[in-house]
């Protein structure tokens, strides 16, 4: 089964009339992606006796008997969930996701979980200690990161959705080198339960796919509040797809300028065009400014990589997961274990984050970044009270080449510039296809305010039945 | 701030990890150069400014404290790496000599 050309809806036409049977979508799925998978390296765990749920109800749940790609670090209750690391290689988790037992109550089919940067470290997938994943457009490019097993599976036509998590960019970033749609939900969307925990304040779970409406459907069915998160709003939530199809005369769009400075030639152009394209359809544009811009990258990688030293203390060899061999007392099994099992990146963060909250670096470098934070979110503030939506490119290049920036780590998170600012402010963001730049995809970035998902739908819509994006066919997978 | 050897040695023993010679050497620099880098941060006026830590729109969220059964023993042991008797086994904690 190739999913290019299908939609949840054109799917669950499928299998309400019996045209398809849910048994032979699964088995159908997995046949492609053994086959489609020896060129891509997206997923990490296929089940080759995925199994349907039983009683489907095509008429209640829209993603009955539907396979959606699940990244690797939500845990999944008696399939293996790795991060993809060597420490957690081996580790079955005991418990669904809560957004798993959302989706199996949907009766979704779980055919196998996607690969990924270790513990979601990393914009390329590289970082994966199954490999890296390839770009389905070039097969010789990275698909970003860290999701870039999720979005690779739904470019090549492997899946239709994707669950993936965006801790500073790790579901927009690989959804515009993939040329597909991917949301980050506003932080507390979406419950965290589950999630194995990179940094606590930042990461979100969301949705990825090749059109914008079946994200609003997946997230239809994950989004809510949860017992098990507290940090999880209570509010209700909307049907999100009734944000599509909608006129945008009216809609009050704001472009900073230091997005659109960090991009030139062609991709500002494409950028440009589809801001074009709303103001011709009625929406006043508004040029405006983020001027903490500059400091987002040091004020992320200050913070996400405390947390993630703080979370990452877990893994000790002890309970579960990796323990080295020949070790002297307890000491020696944390020490060894986690140097064994931990891949450099992640190393790197736990040292920075271990620095940044140590004796006589904590005001220095947390507390002032932490400040720092207070005023990213006073920009957007300012903007969000004159404006609905924020846009501008998702990223400052498309996508690099596997290899070629893996050694240097600043370059790496230089690369991020443009996504990590709304995960430090909580709000939702997404990313839609604008076109190609040489032969790549590029991405636009839509921003709203708290839990104003709304206003993302809507303008990702209309620019997905603008410019037509999906017509296109990912280049890298003919033979 | 000047990132030394000693520094990173000092950083990887709170971080519970262990490197060779020339990863030291080679995460010296690394770190020396993301330091740098954060070091920008210092440019902002922050007087006055609160900190940032969390998102979230809720205050601190209390629910009752009440036992919820819902694994068995057996099924936690089975990602235990190394158990014996229903146990988790651990090399010695004590050495002998501690006692002497």
């Amino acid at each position: 089964m190739n999913y290019l050309n299908e939609t949840i809806d054109s799917l669950n036409k499928k299998l309400a009339s019996g045209e398809i049977t849910a048994d032979q979508l699964a088995k159908d799925t997995v046949a492609n992606i053994k086959d489609t998978d020896k060129k891509l390296n997206a997923w990490i765990t296929v089940d080759e006796d995925a199994k349907p749920a039983e009683n489907l109800d095509f008429a209640k749940n829209k993603l009955a008997g539907i396979p959606i790609a699940i990244k690797d670090n939500i845990v999944t209750n008696g399939m293996k969930t790795t991060a993809a690391s060597h420490i957690l290689d081996n580790f079955m988790p005991m418990y669904d996701a809560t957004v798993i037992s959302k989706l199996k109550k949907a009766q979704f089919t779980l055919v196998g979980k996607t690969n990924m940067d270790e513990f979601a470290m990393g914009s390329s997938t590289e970082h994966s200690y199954f490999g890296a994943t390839h770009n389905p457009w070039n097969l010789d490019k990275v698909p970003g990161g860290s999701s870039g097993g999720s979005a690779a599976a739904v470019a090549g036509g492997q899946v239709v959705a994707a669950l993936g998590s965006d801790t500073g960019g790790s579901i927009r970033q690989p959804a515009a080198f993939n040329g597909i749609f991917g949301i980050k939900p506003t932080y507390g969307r979406v419950s965290r339960w589950g999630l194995i925990a990179f940094g606590s304040s930042l990461d979100q779970i969301g949705v990825m796919s090749k059109r914008v409406k079946d994200s609003a459907e997946v997230l239809n069915v994950i989004a809510g509040s949860d017992d098990h998160d507290s940090t999880m709003s209570t509010r209700e939530v909307p049907d999100f797809t009734k944000f599509l199809g909608q006129d945008v005369k009216g809609l009050r769009v704001a472009v900073p300028k230091e997005y659109m400075d960090a991009v030139d030639g062609k991709m500002r152009e494409l950028i440009q065009k589809q801001i074009d394209l709303l103001k011709d359809a009625g929406a006043i544009i508004n040029e405006v400014s983020l001027p903490h811009t500059k400091y987002v990258v040091p004020t992320y990688y200050i913070i996400a990589s405390s947390e993630a030293s703080s979370n990452l203390q877990r893994y000790d060899g002890i309970r579960y997961g990796y323990r080295a061999k020949d070790t002297k007392n307890l000491l020696d099994v944390y020490v060894k274990s986690r140097s064994e099992g931990f891949g450099t990146e992640v190393k790197r963060r736990i040292m920075l984050g271990s620095f940044a909250l140590s004796a006589g670096s904590y005001d220095k470098f947390f507390r002032q970044a932490a400040k720092v934070r207070t005023l990213i979110c006073q920009d957007f503030d300012k903007i969000f009270a004159e404006n609905d939506v924020i846009l501008g490119p998702t990223t400052t290049e498309p996508a690099f080449g596997i290899g070629e920036e893996v050694s240097d780590p600043i370059k790496m998170y230089n690369n991020d510039i443009l996504t990590i600012s709304a995960n430090l402010a909580g709000i939702p963001a997404a990313s839609v296809p604008a076109g190609l730049v040489d032969g790549m995809p590029f991405g636009l970035q839509i921003m709203a305010k708290r839990f104003d998902e709304g206003n993302v739908f809507k303008t990702a819509d209309f620019i997905e039945r603008s410019n037509k994006f999906y017509e296109k066919t990912p280049t890298g997978m003919e033979d | 701030m000047k990132i030394t050897e000693d520094t990173v040695k000092h950083v990887a023993t709170l971080s519970r990890l262990e490197f060779s010679d020339s990863e030291i050497g080679e995460f010296t620099e690394q770190m020396g150069n993301i330091i740098n880098m954060a070091s920008q941060l210092q440019a902002v006026d922050t007087e006055g400014v609160e900190e940032t830590v969390q998102v979230v729109d809720r205050d601190t969220v209390f629910r009752e404290d009440k036992p919820e059964h819902w694994q068995d023993r057996e099924e936690l042991m089975e990602n235990v790496p190394e158990k014996a008797n229903g146990f988790i086994k651990v090399p010695v904690i004590i050495e002998k000599d501690d006692n002497e």
